[in-house]
């Protein structure tokens, strides 16, 4: 259903043919589609509006629409303007045209590879355009991917190579270094996600987790272990094998040397690492008596120490 | 092809001196084929614009050349941004 024409152009009913044409002018200046182009809206007001003014601006059709013969609708069909080109009356018909490439026809004199305006607008959006199409086409670092691995403690400490196999299937030779720590990051260059349209890969992140050990413990690069001694060797002192994670070791151990004395090895802790000396081993005697003796019971009865001290003297907590 | 009778036949309201001196300044850019000018189909809409200009919109034959050479540049800046636009596609 069209509109009532005096609504469309926003005259009265009474009004005179002087204040149509100009109410219409008002609208055509406003919505002309050419003038217009790309706003859909424009159009269908100013089709609206060229009906409505075909309409009241004929004396006899708008007597006969005042009178209620004919509505507004059944004006429409009359091809108005002028000569009833395809399209109609202000249909746009030369935006159409215009947008087009041979449109360029009606282009400025400069329109153009060499024109100045054309190199103005070159550089105003080619540089726009090109920037987007930079970020998306250019070469673009991979990701970064992030990796747990586990370590054996002896790994932390001697240093090693180990393989972590990623997600995908594939293998990756992880140099770990010697004095890693949990929580420490190993950062693989270029072993990440594949950059894009040849940009460089992204690295892997490795974050480490070092297992605890059966006997052993970590104190920074020093190691420290409980080394169990007979009582004989406790008392007498003499040659013992330690073990160490570098090997067995001999040493001599002094006599007299009693549960809870400290020896140090030195350069036997976490691996010497660039310009990081080696840590030393802290080994902390342990007399064991072992299985029931028969003889050292026998001798323990019948002996009086030279030197009889209380060992608990000293222990008492007061009132 | 369209010729010059034809044009007159779509447009009632052309006057054919209106046309000469539109050409002349540029306004319509007809082809000249022996004796006969020759309008393409936007010659023919470019010519339906100028009358609706001056005849609907009251855009009088000084403000016409301000009018059209603005229009010019709107559309020759759509062109290009569309091509432009074809080219990131």
């Amino acid at each position: 259903m069209a509109e009532d024409p005096y609504k469309v152009l926003g005259v009265p009913r009474d009004a005179k043919p002087e204040a149509i044409k100009s109410a219409y002018r008002k609208l055509a200046r406003k919505h002309h589609p050419d003038l217009n182009p790309g706003k859909a809206e424009a159009e269908e007001k100013f089709k609206a509006a060229s009906a409505a003014n075909d309409l009241l601006s004929d004396p006899e059709r708008r007597a006969r629409f005042d009178r209620g013969e004919i509505d507004a609708e059944g004006q429409e069909k009359a091809p108005p303007g002028y000569g009833a080109g395809p399209g109609g009356f202000g249909a746009g018909g030369y935006r159409r045209q215009a947008d087009q490439p041979y449109g360029a026809r009606y282009g400025q004199a400069s329109e153009g590879p060499a024109g100045m305006d054309a190199g103005m607008f070159e550089d105003l959006f080619a540089d726009v355009f090109e920037a987007r199409r930079r970020a998306e086409t250019g070469p673009r670092r991979g990701t970064d991917e992030s990796y747990r691995l586990n370590v054996a403690f002896l790994d932390a400490v001697r240093g090693a190579t180990r393989q972590l196999t990623l997600p995908d299937g594939k293998a990756l030779s992880v140099k770990i270094p010697p004095g890693v720590v949990s929580g420490q990051v190993l950062r693989l260059r270029g072993q990440g996600g594949p950059g894009r349209n040849g940009g460089p890969a992204g690295d892997a992140m490795i974050e480490l987790e070092v297992a605890e050990h059966a006997f052993l413990t970590r104190d920074g690069n020093d190691l420290r272990m409980e080394l169990p001694v007979t009582l004989k060797e406790a008392v007498l002192g003499g040659p013992v094998v330690v073990p160490t994670p570098f090997g067995e070791l001999r040493m001599n151990l002094p006599a007299a040397s009693d549960s809870g004395r400290t020896i140090r090895l030195r350069g036997k802790g976490v691996a010497e690492h660039g310009q990081r000396p080696a840590g030393d081993l802290f080994l902390t005697l342990r007399v064991t008596i072992g299985k029931p003796d028969a003889a050292l019971e026998e001798f323990l009865r019948g002996w009086e120490p030279e030197n009889a001290e209380d060992p608990r003297a000293g222990m008492e907590f007061g009132e | 092809m369209i010729t010059l009778d034809i044009l007159r036949a779509r447009f009632t309201a052309l006057r054919e001196d209106d046309l000469q001196r539109w050409i002349g300044e540029g306004h319509v850019r007809a082809e000249r084929q022996a004796d006969d000018l020759v309008f393409q189909e936007i010659d023919v809409e470019r010519v339906r614009l100028i009358l609706e200009l001056r005849d609907v919109m009251q855009v009088n034959e000084e403000a016409l050349p301000v009018v059209l050479s603005l229009l010019d540049q709107l559309y020759a800046l759509r062109r290009r941004l569309r091509d432009l636009g074809a080219l990131e596609g």
